[in-house]
Parts: structure tokens; C-alpha cells; sequence
């Protein structure tokens, strides 16, 4: 097998891709977590490990260019080189979502606490999920693993819309709570997105494996 | 490719050097005033099916091919054809520059004249040479020996060489593999420029050059049992950004064997 270098290096940075699936996926976690508890010091945490982040981000960045302009990739290769440069920025807005929340939660505090709405923790769940299924699907090279993620957008927008349907008619009947829930609705708003994150990525894996640009369009049905 | 037209077609090609076939039922189309690049790893016959074209094959004895070129629509291997009068129409541009060792002027002006030419020799020789982006480096020194120059000006005086007598194809076998990075990136300027009148095949090893140049890449390989077959034909882009085979992705990813 000639270029086994090459391989040895497309190996290793879809290995630190998946190490930054991994501290978002635990920023995402911890974020909640804090945010349910109102855990100060774990919001903190979650805010000052973003930056940690960031950088990984701009290490993988930097590895995909040098990889580019010294082996001048072809087809798979430069497909997955490609995707691990958009994957990378996907992962690190999704950890933006996550040390946003670590910021609402700052603000909230912990002085007068408004009961966090459950569904926020389910889509947290879901997002997670999509999120470990599009990395997956990237390692196994599975498109119906990818195509599952896009299915799965579709309830974190329903639960979207329940949440925010709630958030607003608590507001209506405490106006007391009105700022907490405010803030409520921007979790549920980065939550929205980390999940439209997790299709990009999925969308990323399509582009891996076929070739194909673009939006995903769901396999039609034949009748 | 539907509805596209065609310059040359190969229709079930065959070539034998004695009994062994080198060239096994290749069907090409090689589309006008665009570059097709022919690439696959030594020895697939991406030569032998270049020299196909205008009938370069028939100068070595043991060679012998079956099937059909048609050259818009006739067929080259036919019989009232005049092998010399089609490697005019179909010209060809080598590994190594070859300028015959005679001044810049007769290098250009030496096809046409033994072609009984009556016209302006001195203006054909200029749009030539103009056409082939030497023009500005010689123009001073027309009558100095074609040898003095560089290999890169060598190698745009043989394409102007061979547009002097009015092809319409022009054939290039490795024609930079013998070029700096510089020089080579000059000739790919010019071949995109002539792709514009005329329709040019190119065999290259270089596979960021097929890239870089062509419009359509065929991949021809060879197997134990089966020589020169063409694995994948496509638009250069799809072949390498996806190409459909895996063989053709084992190539040009650097992966083969």
C-alpha cells in the first residue's frame, strides 16, 4: 500500500475530529447540567472550556491545509479533507451554543430559581444523540445512519415549538417569571440549533461517501 | 456527454504488437475543441492508443489494430486513406522537444512547404509561432537555430510546428515531462488557449496536470489478463473529485497496487 504515511495522517485527524465530537458532546452535557441545577461553577466551566474548543478547531483547521497544499488530495481524499474543514467548524459552533448556555445560566444565577422546562433536557438529549449518530455515521462511512439524523431534526423542531408554545404561555400567567423564561427561550433556541448542526454534519457524510453537494433530499419513496 | 460532438471516436479498438494485444475494445469519445487527457499507470497503453489517432502505429511493423477510429465520422483505418495527409490533420507533440536542427523560421516553415504551400510562408509562420505564445521570444531571432532555445520554447516551437500545417487535432504525449513547473504551466496556458480551435488529446502521468488541464479524463489499465482497457471516462472534475470506480480512485488517489 503506497502513501501509507498520508493514511496514517487522514487516520489520526478524523481521530481528533472525533476528540472534538467528544469535548463538545461534554460541553453540551455539562452546560445542561448547570443550567438544571444551577450550578455556578460548572457554567463557569463550561464558558472557560470553549476556548479549548475554539482551539482544537483551528488546530484541525490548520492540519486539513497543510495536508491539502503538501499531498494534493483526489476524490476520497480531498472529499474527506473537505469534511473534516466544514465538520470542524460545525463542532465548534455547536460548542458556541453550549458555552451560550453556560452564559444564560451566569445570568439566570441561582438567587430566585424558575423551574427549567422539561422538554429543554429531552431535546438537550436528542441533540446529543444526533450528534454521536453524525460522527458515526462519518467513521462508518453510513449514509442511512446520516439520513436517521435528519429524521430526528424534525421532533427536536416539534419539541421546539412545544417549548417555546409553553415558555410563552407561562409568561402569560406569571409575569414574575417573564426574564427567566426569556432566557429559557434562548436555550431552547441553541438547542434548536446545535440539532441543525448535527444534519449539517450529516449532510457532510452524504458529500463524503457520494460525491453529492448540497442539501439532503430524502430518498423518495417509490409507490 | 449526450448530443455532444465528437471529433474521434474509437469504436471496439483493438491493437496487437505480433499476438499480444495491447489495447483491448476501447470505445472513446473524444469531444471537439475541448482536452481529453488519457492517464493510467505504465504500460496501460495510453501511447499506443494516442498514436492510434493519426495512425502513428503503422510505423512499427508488428503493429496491427482492429476496430475503428472514425475521425468525424470516417474511418482512419480505412482503405483510400493517406496515413500522411491524416498526421497533418492530427498532429502530434512528443515527450522530448524535437526541433529539427534548422533555424526557428524552417522549423514552422518546413511542414507547410513540403505540403507544395503557395501562400505567404513569412505570415503563416508568424500567426504559428504567434498561436504557439512564442512570437514576443524570438521574433528578434528568427533565423537562429531552433536548438539554441530552451526546452520549454523548444517544445511551443514543435506545437507551432505542427499548427503551421492547419491541424485540427493535435495529439500531445507527456509533453511537459521533460519541462520545469514553469515552462510546464506556460504549455497548459497554450493548450487551454488552442482548446478553443482546436481539439487536443494529451497522455500524461501527471495526474495534477490532467486535473489542472483537461476537460474530459479517460483512466485506462492494464491486468495479467487484460491489457489497455479503459477503466472510467468522465468530465475531469467528476473523475477527480468522485469518480465512479474504484479502480479509477485507487489511481488517482496514489493507492494502486
Amino acid at each position: 500500500m503506497v502513501r501509507a504515511d498520508f493514511d496514517k495522517n487522514l487516520g489520526e485527524l478524523e481521530a481528533e475530529l472525533m476528540g472534538l465530537g467528544e469535548m463538545v458532546e461534554k460541553a453540551i452535557i455539562k452546560s445542561m447540567d448547570a443550567l438544571e441545577r444551577r450550578d455556578l461553577a460548572v457554567a463557569y466551566e463550561v464558558v472557560a472550556e470553549d476556548d479549548l474548543i475554539d482551539e482544537k478547531r483551528f488546530e484541525l483547521e490548520e492540519k486539513c491545509i497543510d495536508l491539502i497544499a503538501t499531498q494534493q488530495p483526489l476524490a476520497i481524499d480531498l472529499r474527506t479533507l473537505l469534511a473534516v474543514l466544514h465538520i470542524a467548524v460545525e463542532l465548534e459552533r455547536m460548542g458556541d451554543y453550549a458555552e451560550g448556555i453556560g452564559k444564560i445560566c451566569l445570568i439566570i444565577g441561582d438567587d430566585e430559581p424558575v423551574e427549567m422546562p422539561k422538554q429543554l433536557s429531552q431535546m438537550a438529549e436528542m441533540g446529543i444523540a444526533m450528534l454521536r449518530r453524525s460522527l458515526k455515521s462519518l467513521m462508518d462511512r453510513d449514509t442511512d445512519l446520516a439520513n436517521d439524523v435528519w429524521d430526528s431534526d424534525d421532533e427536536v423542531d416539534a419539541l421546539y415549538d412545544g417549548v417555546c408554545r409553553q415558555i410563552f404561555l407561562d409568561m402569560g400567567q406569571q409575569p414574575k417569571t417573564i426574564e427567566a423564561a426569556t432566557h429559557f427561550l434562548w436555550v431552547a433556541h441553541d438547542l434548536e440549533r446545535i440539532a441543525d448542526r448535527a444534519t449539517n454534519i450529516a449532510e457532510r457524510v452524504i458529500f463524503v461517501v457520494t460525491g453529492r453537494i448540497g442539501r439532503y433530499q430524502p430518498p423518495q419513496e417509490s409507490k | 456527454m449526450q448530443d455532444q460532438d465528437f471529433i474521434l471516436q474509437t469504436r471496439g479498438l483493438n491493437v496487437y504488437y505480433d499476438t499480444k494485444r495491447v489495447i483491448t475494445d476501447v470505445n472513446l469519445d473524444v469531444a471537439r475543441n475541448r482536452i481529453t487527457a488519457i492517464i493510467g499507470p505504465s504500460g496501460c497503453g495510453k501511447s499506443t492508443l494516442l498514436r492510434c489517432f493519426n495512425r502513428m502505429n503503422d510505423l512499427i511493423p508488428t503493429a496491427r489494430v482492429e476496430g475503428q477510429v472514425l475521425f468525424d465520422g470516417l474511418d482512419l483505418y480505412g482503405h483510400d486513406v493517406d496515413p500522411t495527409e491524416i498526421r497533418y490533420l492530427i498532429g502530434m507533440v512528443f515527450q522530448r522537444p524535437n526541433p529539427f536542427p534548422k533555424s526557428i523560421f524552417d522549423n514552422v516553415a518546413f511542414g507547410p512547404r513540403i505540403n507544395g504551400f503557395h501562400g505567404d510562408i513569412n505570415e503563416l509562420v508568424e500567426r504559428s509561432i504567434r498561436r504557439a505564445a512564442l512570437w514576443d521570444e524570438v521574433k528578434d531571432r528568427l533565423k537562429a537555430s531552433a536548438l539554441s532555445l530552451s526546452g520549454g520554447q523548444q517544445q511551443r516551437l514543435c506545437i507551432a510546428r505542427a499548427l503551421a500545417v492547419e491541424p485540427r487535432v493535435i495529439l500531445m504525449d507527456e509533453p511537459c515531462s521533460a519541462l520545469d513547473p514553469i515552462a510546464t504551466l506556460a504549455i497548459e496556458e497554450l493548450m487551454r488557449e488552442l482548446s478553443e480551435d482546436y481539439s487536443i488529446i494529451i497522455v500524461t502521468h501527471n495526474m495534477q496536470q490532467a486535473a489542472r488541464v483537461s476537460h474530459y479524463t479517460a483512466f485506462l489499465m492494464v491486468e495479467e489478463t487484460r491489457a489497455g482497457f479503459m477503466v472510467e471516462f468522465g468530465e475531469s472534475r467528476q473523475i477527480f473529485t468522485n469518480p465512479e470506480d474504484e479502480r479509477t480512485e485507487a489511481y488517482i488517489t496514489g493507492r494502486f497496487g
